[in-house]
């Protein structure tokens, strides 16, 4: 019998997180995605997973409780949105730096600055080309549905286990405040020590006699060695765009035209292609699930064939310029986005579209 | 008689700690971080908990102090330490955790983190290194920094009006309720030395007892920062440093 629930995508992360056997979340409230603290405090998993869940002082002191937890080899996550993630970002850069796991979960809202609790997609540069100091990659995961909200925390988990790297849950407003139902995924035990110790001999879990110690740390002040470092991490990268790019095509096989939109902004899209198609546009749309690894390579066989792409975000156009350097000038590739936290209807996608790639 | 007669296990009364390791310290001469490193190994060591015992090192001088103890460390952002402390306590209960900080990290980056942590009430240690100074980065003021001492960010001297007072966080910390002991400790003689061992072998059981949290604060020296020779640095401390912050127990629950 399939759990079904009818939830918020808040709600879904939460309920996922203790589910897939979360150790420990660390969070501050901000809107819109407080509802991810407020499920996880009444459901109380510490009294039957053993998840601990705690209020931090701060985003700052939130994402280095999740480096001290990840530090100890438990899966071990943090949520915010757009405001509170500038602040992590120091802690996610000493995390990637010191090559450990971990969840972080943007539910982004407009901005610069205090800006607006209304959804956006404005981070979507400070989330895959880097954000915080030094060379790092972040695992992003665009959720476009409640059941990807789910999904998503076991696939970021595990690709950050996979690659001891962090990986973010990059969401909107929208999917976070947005109710659908969706299948809650399966209990799973949480790691005892033995497990932490045996599948993550790295982790800070004492000393025992038969093994040197184990420092958790980005520190290396020998230049030749911190280029080594270095090279390992982009190494890694390389690997992680090599074997983890996932793409989602919509009716792109016959398509004249793509709109290329991750997240929110891919369901609207999804009408908007519904609609185009009765008017005799023949549209697909191309939706990055992975936004860093980025599915430069479907892009790039799209760009051969198709006349245009239109990259449709909530942002001033930030992911149209990967897609322009996939497509690396074989089709005209143009953006449209709303900013601030409006957010546009399918009608202005296709307004768009005949605008800034049909007109002759 | 010959050396080789006398130098034997059984006549030995003192040695390094078992684990202290032979890395070359870059500590300065006469700086005090050495002889607390070493009084941490001997309290973790005398207490059998090495396999369970995490440190959590700072940034600032103490930044390598994972590389004289040979424990399991994590190295913190600057003055994060009790927020990772925090998460290692509270997600390995049965560990024995311990931040090592100086009087940036703790009192001016981290005075967020410090205040929260040991308000929560946080079952770990927190070892507090007070020079008054900025040793890592070349003698800067510290928010500790006496009113007239000159560092190199206050050539002249702390002048109050423009760099405020320095702050005596232990004595703010000891008010909160999360906190089972607050205590000024100093390593500059044997007496203190031994003093300070019990002190922090408490504060370690405190933590295992889940009592709270433990802030154990070195009142001590940087004979770098200060432009003093250890011997000048030790009887400036007592001169200057010990009126403004007074040696002994601000909090001490039993």
């Amino acid at each position: 019998m399939e759990d079904i629930k009818l939830m918020k995508g808040n709600e879904a992360i939460a309920y996922a997180a203790i589910r897939y056997g979360t150790d420990g979340y660390f969070g501050y409230p901000i809107t819109p995605q407080s509802e991810i603290m407020e499920t996880l405090m009444a459901e109380m998993p510490w009294e039957t997973t053993g998840m601990v869940v705690l209020q931090a002082e701060s985003e700052v002191a939130a994402i280095n409780m999740v480096y001290g937890g990840a530090a100890s080899g438990k899966r071990v996550m943090t949520s915010s949105s757009s405001p509170g993630i500038s602040l992590k970002l120091e802690g996610i850069s000493y995390i990637a730096g010191a090559e450990l796991p971990c969840l972080i979960v943007n539910v982004m809202r407009g901005g610069p600055g205090l800006g607006t609790i209304q959804p956006s997609q404005a981070d979507y540069f400070q989330t895959v080309k880097g954000g915080g100091h030094g060379d790092y990659r972040l695992i992003t995961l665009a959720p476009y549905s409640v059941q990807e909200m789910a999904d998503f925390v076991a696939l970021g988990f595990d690709l950050a286990f996979k690659y001891s790297n962090p990986a973010m849950i990059l969401a909107d407003g929208i999917i976070g405040q947005m109710m659908e139902k969706v299948v809650l995924p399966p209990y799973r035990q949480r790691k005892t020590e033995a497990d932490i110790r045996q599948e993550s001999p790295w982790a800070v879990q004492g000393k025992l006699q038969d093994r040197k110690v184990n420092v958790i740390t980005s520190l290396e002040l020998d230049p030749a060695i911190m280029e080594e470092n270095n090279n390992r991490f982009q190494a890694k990268y390389r690997k992680i765009e090599e074997t983890e790019v996932r793409c989602e095509e919509f009716q792109c096989k016959d398509a004249e035209y793509l709109l290329v939109a991750f997240g929110s902004s891919a369901r609207i899209c999804q009408k908007a292609v519904e609609l185009a198609r009765e008017e005799g546009i023949r549209l697909g749309l191309l939706r990055p699930i992975t936004l860093w690894p980025f599915p430069k390579k479907t892009i790039e066989a799209y760009g051969a064939q198709a006349k245009g792409m239109l990259s449709v975000e909530l942002n001033a156009g930030q992911m149209v310029e990967d897609v322009r350097l996939a497509v690396n000038g074989q089709t005209k590739v143009e953006h449209f986005g709303r900013l601030g936290g409006v957010v546009f209807t399918p009608d202005e996608i296709i307004a768009a579209l005949k605008e800034k790639l049909l007109k002759p | 008689m010959e050396l080789t007669e006398i130098i034997k296990p059984e006549n030995q009364v003192y040695g390094k700690p078992r684990l202290m390791n032979d890395n070359p310290m870059h500590y300065c001469p006469g700086c005090s971080h050495g002889v607390i490193h070493k009084l941490i190994a001997e309290v973790i060591d005398d207490m059998g908990m090495e396999e369970q015992t995490i440190g959590v090192s700072p940034v600032g001088c103490a930044v390598f102090a994972y590389n004289y103890i040979d424990i399991d460390w994590v190295e913190a952002a600057h003055g994060r330490a009790p927020a990772v402390a925090t998460a290692l306590k509270r997600l390995n209960r049965e560990k024995m955790i311990f931040t090592y900080q100086g009087d940036g990290d703790l009192a001016a980056i981290g005075t967020a983190e410090t205040i929260h942590a040991v308000n929560r009430g946080e079952n770990i240690v927190i070892v507090f290194v007070n020079n008054a100074i900025y040793g890592m980065t070349g003698g800067q003021m510290a928010p500790t920094t006496l009113v007239g001492m000159p560092s190199s960010t206050c050539p002249y001297g702390r002048d109050v009006a423009l760099n405020g007072y320095p702050l005596k966080i232990a004595n703010l910390l000891a008010q909160l309720e999360g906190a089972c002991m607050v205590t000024r400790q100093s390593v500059q003689t044997a007496a203190a030395v031994r003093k300070a061992k019990k002190t922090l072998r408490k504060a370690f059981e405190n933590s295992m007892a889940g009592k709270g949290t433990s802030v154990v604060e070195f009142v001590s020296t940087c004979s770098s920062g200060w432009k003093m020779t250890p011997d000048q640095s030790n009887k400036w401390m007592e001169a200057h440093m010990f009126p403004f912050y007074p040696l002994g127990d601000l909090k001490n629950t039993e």
